[in-house]
């Protein structure tokens, strides 16, 4: 059963955070298609959070066809995301470019900028047939800057 | 079950009939609370809050205008309110499993003594001590315990959270919300700790000297203010300024936009406690056309 971790303090809006942390535990294949997620009520009982902040959550996975919601028996996951399981080649892979990254003396903030310089070359642009608007965690709102 | 949980119309309470100064604790309030919502009821010390809560429940009456409660009269539908008062009354030489008994003999019918046990039991109280014996936090417990036992429709907390420690709070909380989802009940909690109830709470009442200032769903709150960064010399017009500052060369502010906003602006959305302040410090700033908004919808 998956188990959500709400941060007070990211300055993601807390719907979001479970939308994520749910695409999370789909793409390392922890949650598969036929999973049940945890009630709302469960949910609220271990976090504290309004239980529309779940609802609304669940809603927002259900638009994008992550999971759909049985009447009666809860919320059931529907489909996975992305390829990469826990146990895939490319995570074995990963695995070891990493270790050869800390043998030759990188720190984490090195290997994290290199691995998003390479992202951001190759996912330069968002794919206009996936629409995640969930996954910008700041409202558009935020792109003219935040005044400090 | 009506979809109004609590509807004011011109409400006023005073105090002491003859004093002439300062005797209204609450004047011209008017807001609706649908049923299903949490809501958070904020302001600062002695802004009418716990009257606004005890008039709720009914143990007293209004000086001016009308209080709906679940649709009838404040005080008629008391079987179906639950209210734990600031000062969390108990009986003091009772003890804590004949507390719950004596809730289950008063509210025959509708007690659950299961869910009363299981929050009693959450803080490893001695069913055999008396109220006397236990300090502020384990008599909040109880307290709730006894509220909640009678599942009621709506729920009035005045304070609740005020002497629990963090991991209590989180736990008792959590109890709320999971009776919130479970039952659809209203939970009406006032507090002065803005923060503590950002997460928990869906709808917003802000009372400050005795009126209301803010009411509506948090999120539209939020979504309708902007904190905004610019230069001193610029004119906020025709915008609704909250609160606005300048220091040296920069203005600084809290508007409701009422046009797109200039692309050099920096701006961001509030956090409720800074939508919150920024309302409590300026006193004079309007407040907004949702709450009215939602007032109409409802009387249609």
């Amino acid at each position: 059963m998956l188990e959500y971790r709400i941060d007070r303090h990211s300055g993601v809006a807390t719907y979001v955070q479970i939308v994520q942390q749910t695409k999370q535990a789909l793409r390392l294949g922890l949650l598969e298609p036929g999973d049940k997620l945890p009630t709302a009520r469960e949910v609220v009982e271990a976090t504290a959070i309004n239980p529309n902040t779940v609802l609304k959550a669940y809603r927002e996975l259900e638009r994008e066809g992550l999971v759909e919601a049985r009447r009666g028996l809860g919320t059931f996951v529907r489909r996975g995301l992305g390829a990469a399981p826990a146990d895939s080649p490319l995570h074995t892979e990963l695995e070891d470019w990493t270790a050869k990254a800390l043998e030759s003396g990188l720190d984490r903030d090195d290997v994290a900028a290199l691995f998003t310089a390479v992202l951001d070359k190759h996912f330069s642009a968002r794919q206009p047939t996936e629409q995640r608007p969930s996954e910008q965690p700041a409202p558009t709102k935020h792109s003219q800057g935040e005044p400090s | 079950m009506t979809d109004t949980a609590l509807e004011a119309a011109a409400l006023g309470k005073r105090f002491g009939r003859l004093r002439r100064s300062a005797g209204w604790a609450l004047r011209d309030c008017s807001f609706t609370l649908p049923a299903g919502r949490v809501c958070a009821v904020v302001g600062p010390n002695g802004a009418g809050k716990s009257t606004l809560l005890a008039l709720a429940a009914g143990l007293m009456a209004p000086t001016e205008g009308v209080l709906a409660v679940l649709g009838g009269p404040a005080g008629e539908a008391r079987a179906r309110v639950g209210f734990v008062a600031q000062d969390k009354p108990l009986y003091p030489q009772l003890t804590v499993a004949e507390t719950l008994r004596m809730g289950g003999d008063l509210n025959p019918g509708r007690w659950d003594a299961r869910a009363a046990e299981a929050i009693v039991a959450g803080g490893d109280l001695d069913p055999k001590a008396r109220i006397r014996s236990l300090s502020g936090g384990q008599r909040t417990r109880v307290a709730l315990a006894l509220a909640l036992g009678k599942r009621p429709e709506l729920l009035l907390l005045d304070e609740p959270m005020a002497d629990l420690d963090p991991l209590a709070r989180h736990e008792l909380m959590g109890v709320l919300m999971s009776q919130a989802a479970q039952h659809g009940t209203t939970i009406v909690m006032s507090s002065h700790v803005v923060a503590e109830l950002e997460d928990s709470c869906d709808h917003l009442l802000l009372i400050g000297g005795g009126r209301v200032r803010l009411a509506g769903e948090i999120d539209e709150l939020l979504e309708t203010h902007t904190r905004v960064s610019t230069t001193a010399d610029t004119d906020l017009t025709p915008h609704t300024v909250v609160e606005s500052r300048t220091t040296g060369r920069q203005l600084t502010a809290l508007i409701r936009p009422a046009a797109p906003l200039p692309a050099d602006w920096r701006t961001g959305t509030p956090t409720l406690e800074e939508l919150v302040l920024s309302y409590l410090r300026n006193p004079g700033a309007t407040t907004p056309a949702t709450a009215v908004k939602s007032r109409q919808e409802s009387v249609a």
